[in-house]
C-alpha cells in the first residue's frame, strides 16, 4: 500500500489554507465558465493559464484542476434548466434533466446531477490512487485497433435504442459523421468539405453545433407554442436538496455501473462525452421498464453525470503518466505542465512525487469543495425557472450566441449556430433524434482516424480487430451490444408470428415490449 | 473579462508610456500572440514561454494575450494573420509549416503573404526505437528495415508534415521502405512507440524524453551535423550528447531541423518588424529562455532580417524536392 502512504504525504502538500482558498476560487470560476455555454472548461483553463506562470507547480495545477471540476459541474446546470449543454459532456444530461425541470422538479434534478457527479469523480480519484501504476501500463497496450474498438463499443451501446425509427436514426447519425469529416484530415493531410471557407479549416465546432441544435432549436419550438408570461411554478426549498441526498442510495446500481463505464472511458481514452452517452445508453438498455426515459426519469440524470465525472477525473491519469491527454481540458493542462518545467511521462510519479500526489490529494478535496459549493447554488439556479419565459427567452438567445462566438472568436460560428438551430427545429418537428448526430460528431473523426490507422498498420486486413485478446474482447462485446436488439427482435418476431398468426397487427408492439424484457 | 482587464491595462500603459512613444514604432494596444497549434503542442509551449519571459522582464509595455488557432495543421492561424493585414499588434508563432503547408494543401494564404520576423530555435529530430528492441545502433536497425521492405512501421505526427518528410528522406538515402502511420501529434506517436505498436518514430527530443527516462524508448541517432550539447544525464548512464549523429551511423542526411518561427501580418511596417526582432533578441538572452532550450533539447539559433530570408528560401527548396518526388505538391 505504498500508494496510500504517498497519498497521505500528498494530503500534507495539498491541505494548506492557501491551497483550499485556490480550490474555492477555482471551483467558483469553473462553475461560471461551465454555466456559460461555449466558454467551457478548455477555454476557461487556457485563460487562467498565464496567471499560474509565477506560481509553484502544485498550486498552479490545483487552481487549474479545481476550475475544471467547477466547469464540469456548472455544465450540467444549463442542460437541466434550459436544455442547453454548457459542456459537450453534459449533452446526455439534457435527455431527462430538462423534462424534470419542466415538471417543476429542477431542485431534485440539479441535486441529483451534482451528487452523482461528485460520486463519479470520487470513484475516478480512488481508481487513480489505487491503480495508478497498473493503469499506466495497461493504457500502453492500446493502439489504433483498440481505440477503434472502444469507439465502436460506445456507438454500439447507444444505437438500437430510442423510439425513433431506425431509418431516422441512421440519417441523423450519417449527418453527424459528415459534419465530423469537415476540416483537415490527419491521415491524408488534405482538406475535406471546406468548400474554400477558411473558417471551416478547423472543422465544425461541436460546441457550436450543440448550442444551435439544443439551445436555439428548443427556443424556436417554445416560441411556436406561444409566449408564456409565467414561469414554471416550482417549490424551491433547501429541504429538497437534503431529501435528494437521502434518496441517493436508491440508485446504487446505476452509480456503480456508471462509475465503471466512466473510469474505463477516461483511461482508454474515449473521453467524458462518450462515457456519458454510453452510460445513458446502457442504463436504458438494462432498465426493467424503459417507459420513463426521456421523460424525466432520475436515472437518466444520475447515469450520464456519474460517468461524465468519473471519466473526466480518471482522464488526468493518462495525461500525467503517458503525456496523452484524455480530454481537451487535459490537453491545456498538459501545456501548463511543460511551461512549469515538468515533463509528463511514466517517470513523473517517481521524479516529482510531491506534485503528483499533491494533485491527487487535491482532487479528493477539490471535488468535495465543489459538491458543497454547487449544492449551495441549487436553490438559486432553480429559482431562475420562475422567471417568465418572455424575459428569460431573449436572455438565453443572447447567452447562446455569446457562447457560440467565444468558442473560437469567429463571426462565422454565429451563422453556423443559427443554421444548426434551424436543423434542430426541423429535426424535432419531423421527429428525428438529435442524439445520434451529436454522438457521431463527437466520436466520428476519432473513430475514423483509428480505423484508417489500423488499416495502414494491417495493410488493409480487417483481421487486425481480432489480432490479440484485448481487441478481440472489445470487438466481440461491441458486436454483441449492437446485435442484441436485432437478435431479440428476430426471436420474438418468430415466436409471435408462430403463436398469434391471428393478430398480425399487434406483432410489432409485442416484439418491442419483448425486446425490453429480454435485454434486462 | 480578460479582454476588459487587458483594455484597462492598455489604457493605463498608454498613459504611462506616452512621452516615450515618439521615436520608433511602439505597440499602442494589447498584443495578440496567435499560436498555429492547439494547446499543449510544441508551438504553443514556444509562444507561451516567450509570453511569460516578456511579461516577467517587462520587455513590452502592452499586455499580451495568447490565442490558439491550430486548425488545419496551423493554416487557421496563418489565414487569420493574413486577414488582419497591416495590423502590427498580431504576432504569429509557427514552424516551417508557414511556407511548407501551402505546398501540400490548397489554402487561403501563400508563403510570402506574412512578414517573417525571426527564427528563435531549431528543434532536432532523432530516430527512436522501442526500449526493448534488439537494435543497438541506427545502422543495424536500418539494415533490418532494408531486409524486410514494408515490414516496419514508422509512427509520426500528421501526414505530409516534417515526420513523414524525414521518413521519405531516410528511405531515399538508405533504400529502406517503411509503413508510415500518421497520428494526431508527437505525444501520441511517442506512446505508440513505448507500447511497441510501431517500430520507430522520428520525434523531437521533447516529445520522447518522458518515455526515454522510463526506458520505454531509446534514441539511435540525431539528424544534426554535430552531437547535441552535453547536459544532465537523462537515464542512468546516457545523456543527449551520448547519442551519435545519423551521419556517424552512415545515414547520409547531414541535417534535418524544424525552425521555431515568428511572423507578422502582411504589410506590417518595417519598424514594427525591427521592434519585435529586438524584443525577441532580448528574450533569447534571458536565463529562462536558455532553460527552455536546454529542457526541450532544442538548438538555440537566432535568425532575423536577411539571414532569416536566406534560411527560409533554402529550407523551402530542400523540402520542396521531397514533396515533388512524392507527388504531394498541389497545383
Amino acid at each position: 500500500m505504498e500508494n496510500l502512504n504517498s497519498l497521505m504525504h500528498g494530503f500534507g502538500v495539498a491541505a494548506t489554507g492557501f491551497h483550499l482558498m485556490l480550490m474555492v476560487v477555482g471551483v467558483l470560476l469553473g462553475i461560471l465558465v461551465g454555466v456559460l455555454p461555449g466558454l467551457g472548461a478548455p477555454n476557461g483553463v487556457s485563460l487562467l493559464l498565464p496567471l499560474t506562470f509565477s506560481m509553484d507547480p502544485v498550486s498552479a495545477i490545483i487552481l487549474l484542476t479545481s476550475m475544471y471540476w467547477g466547469a464540469l459541474f456548472g455544465g450540467s446546470t444549463t442542460s437541466i434548466l434550459f436544455n442547453i449543454p454548457g459542456e459537450p459532456s453534459s449533452v446526455a444530461t439534457t435527455f431527462d434533466g430538462y423534462p424534470m425541470a419542466k415538471q417543476g422538479r429542477a431542485t431534485e434534478a440539479l441535486s441529483l446531477a451534482f451528487l452523482s457527479a461528485g460520486f463519479g469523480a470520487l470513484a475516478g480519484v480512488v481508481l487513480i490512487t489505487i491503480l495508478s501504476t497498473w493503469v499506466a501500463k495497461f493504457a500502453l497496450r492500446f493502439s489504433s485497433p483498440e481505440y477503434f474498438a472502444v469507439y465502436f463499443l460506445a456507438f454500439a451501446s447507444f444505437v438500437g435504442l430510442g423510439g425513433a425509427s431506425p431509418f431516422k436514426t441512421i440519417v441523423s447519425m450519417m449527418l453527424g459523421f459528415a459534419f465530423a469529416t469537415v476540416g483537415m484530415d490527419t491521415i491524408s493531410g488534405s482538406l475535406r468539405l471546406t468548400f474554400g471557407f477558411s473558417e471551416l479549416l478547423n472543422g465544425v465546432s461541436f460546441l457550436v453545433a450543440v448550442i444551435g441544435l439544443f439551445g436555439i432549436g428548443e427556443l424556436i419550438l417554445t416560441m411556436e407554442e406561444g409566449l408564456r408570461f409565467e414561469g414554471i411554478r416550482a417549490r424551491i426549498s433547501p429541504r429538497d436538496v437534503f431529501a435528494t441526498i437521502a434518496s441517493m442510495p436508491r440508485y446504487w446500481v446505476s452509480l456503480l455501473r456508471s462509475s465503471l463505464i466512466g473510469c474505463w472511458m477516461g483511461i482508454t481514452p474515449g473521453g467524458p462525452t462518450a462515457a456519458s452517452f454510453m452510460s445513458y445508453g446502457l442504463a436504458k438498455r438494462f432498465a426493467r421498464n424503459k417507459e420513463g426515459f426521456g421523460k424525466g426519469r432520475p436515472e437518466g440524470v444520475v447515469c450520464p453525470e456519474t460517468a461524465d465525472h468519473a471519466a473526466g477525473t480518471s482522464a488526468i491519469l493518462p495525461m500525467l503518466a503517458l503525456g496523452v491527454p484524455g480530454s481537451a481540458t487535459a490537453a491545456v493542462m498538459m501545456g501548463g505542465l511543460m511551461i512549469w518545467g515538468l515533463n509528463p511521462g511514466p517517470m513523473l510519479f517517481i521524479d516529482k512525487p510531491d506534485f503528483v500526489w499533491g494533485l491527487v490529494a487535491s482532487m479528493y478535496l477539490g471535488n468535495v469543495v465543489a459538491v458543497v459549493l454547487v449544492l449551495a447554488t441549487v436553490p438559486f439556479f432553480a429559482a431562475i425557472l420562475r422567471i417568465p419565459f418572455a424575459i428569460i427567452g431573449p436572455v438565453i438567445v443572447v447567452v447562446c450566441f455569446i457562447g457560440a462566438y467565444t468558442v473560437s472568436s469567429a463571426t462565422f460560428d454565429l451563422w453556423l449556430a443559427l443554421a444548426f438551430g434551424l436543423v434542430g427545429y426541423v429535426f424535432k418537428k419531423l421527429d428525428y433524434p438529435i442524439a445520434p448526430l451529436v454522438l457521431a460528431m463527437v466520436l466520428g473523426d476519432k473513430a475514423e482516424d483509428a480505423f484508417r490507422q489500423s488499416m495502414i498498420m494491417s495493410r488493409g486486413s480487417l483481421a487486425i480487430f481480432w489480432s490479440n485478446p484485448l481487441v478481440t474482447g472489445l470487438t466481440a462485446l461491441a458486436l454483441t451490444l449492437l446485435l442484441w436488439p436485432v437478435v431479440g427482435f428476430a426471436r420474438e418476431w418468430v415466436r409471435a408470428s408462430r403463436a398469434s398468426a391471428l393478430r398480425p397487427l399487434s406483432v410489432r408492439g409485442a416484439a418491442d415490449e419483448a425486446t425490453g424484457g429480454l435485454s434486462r | 473579462m480578460k479582454r476588459i482587464t487587458a483594455l484597462a491595462l492598455a489604457l493605463a500603459a498608454t498613459v504611462a508610456s506616452a512621452p516615450l512613444a515618439q521615436a520608433a514604432w511602439q505597440p499602442s494596444k494589447p498584443i495578440e500572440f496567435v499560436v498555429t497549434s492547439g494547446p499543449g503542442g510544441g508551438t504553443d509551449t514556444f509562444a507561451r514561454v516567450v509570453q511569460s519571459i516578456i511579461t516577467k522582464h517587462k520587455l513590452v509595455e502592452q499586455p499580451i494575450v495568447v490565442t490558439n488557432k491550430g486548425g488545419g495543421s496551423g493554416a487557421e492561424g496563418y489565414v487569420y494573420g493574413k486577414a488582419s493585414a497591416g495590423d502590427p499588434h498580431k504576432v504569429i508563432f509557427g514552424t516551417n509549416n508557414e511556407y511548407l503547408l501551402p505546398l501540400v494543401a490548397k489554402l487561403a494564404f501563400k508563403p510570402d503573404d506574412l512578414t517573417p520576423v525571426a527564427a528563435m530555435a531549431m528543434d532536432e529530430f532523432l530516430i527512436w526505437v522501442n526500449g526493448a528492441a534488439p537494435y543497438a545502433d541506427a545502422k543495424s536497425y536500418l539494415e533490418a528495415v532494408k531486409a524486410k521492405p514494408e515490414g516496419f512501421k514508422m509512427g509520426g505526427s500528421q501526414s505530409k508534415d516534417t515526420d513523414e518528410t524525414l521518413t521519405k528522406l531516410i528511405e531515399g538515402a538508405t533504400g529502406a521502405k517503411f509503413i508510415y502511420v500518421p497520428f494526431k501529434g508527437g505525444g501520441e506517436a511517442a506512446v505508440q512507440l513505448a507500447g511497441a505498436h510501431v517500430d520507430s518514430n522520428t520525434n523531437n527530443p521533447n516529445e520522447n524524453i518522458g518515455q526515454w527516462k522510463a526506458g520505454l524508448v531509446k534514441p539511435l541517432c540525431v539528424f544534426s551535423p554535430e552531437r547535441l550539447p552535453a547536459g544532465a544525464k537523462v537515464t542512468a548512464d546516457k545523456g543527449w550528447s551520448d547519442i551519435p549523429t545519423c551521419k556517424e551511423q552512415g545515414v547520409p542526411i547531414d541535417q534535418f531541423q524544424m525552425p521555431r518561427t515568428v511572423w507578422l501580418t502582411p504589410k506590417a511596417p518595417d519598424d514594427a518588424v525591427t521592434y519585435y526582432a529586438d524584443v525577441l533578441a532580448k528574450v533569447k538572452d534571458t536565463p529562462e529562455w536558455k532553460e527552455y532550450i536546454e529542457r526541450t533539447s532544442q538548438t538555440s539559433r537566432f535568425l532575423s532580417g536577411k539571414d532569416l530570408k536566406t534560411f527560409i528560401a533554402s529550407d523551402e527548396e530542400k523540402n520542396r524536392k521531397v514533396f515533388e518526388k512524392e507527388g504531394w505538391v498541389v497545383k
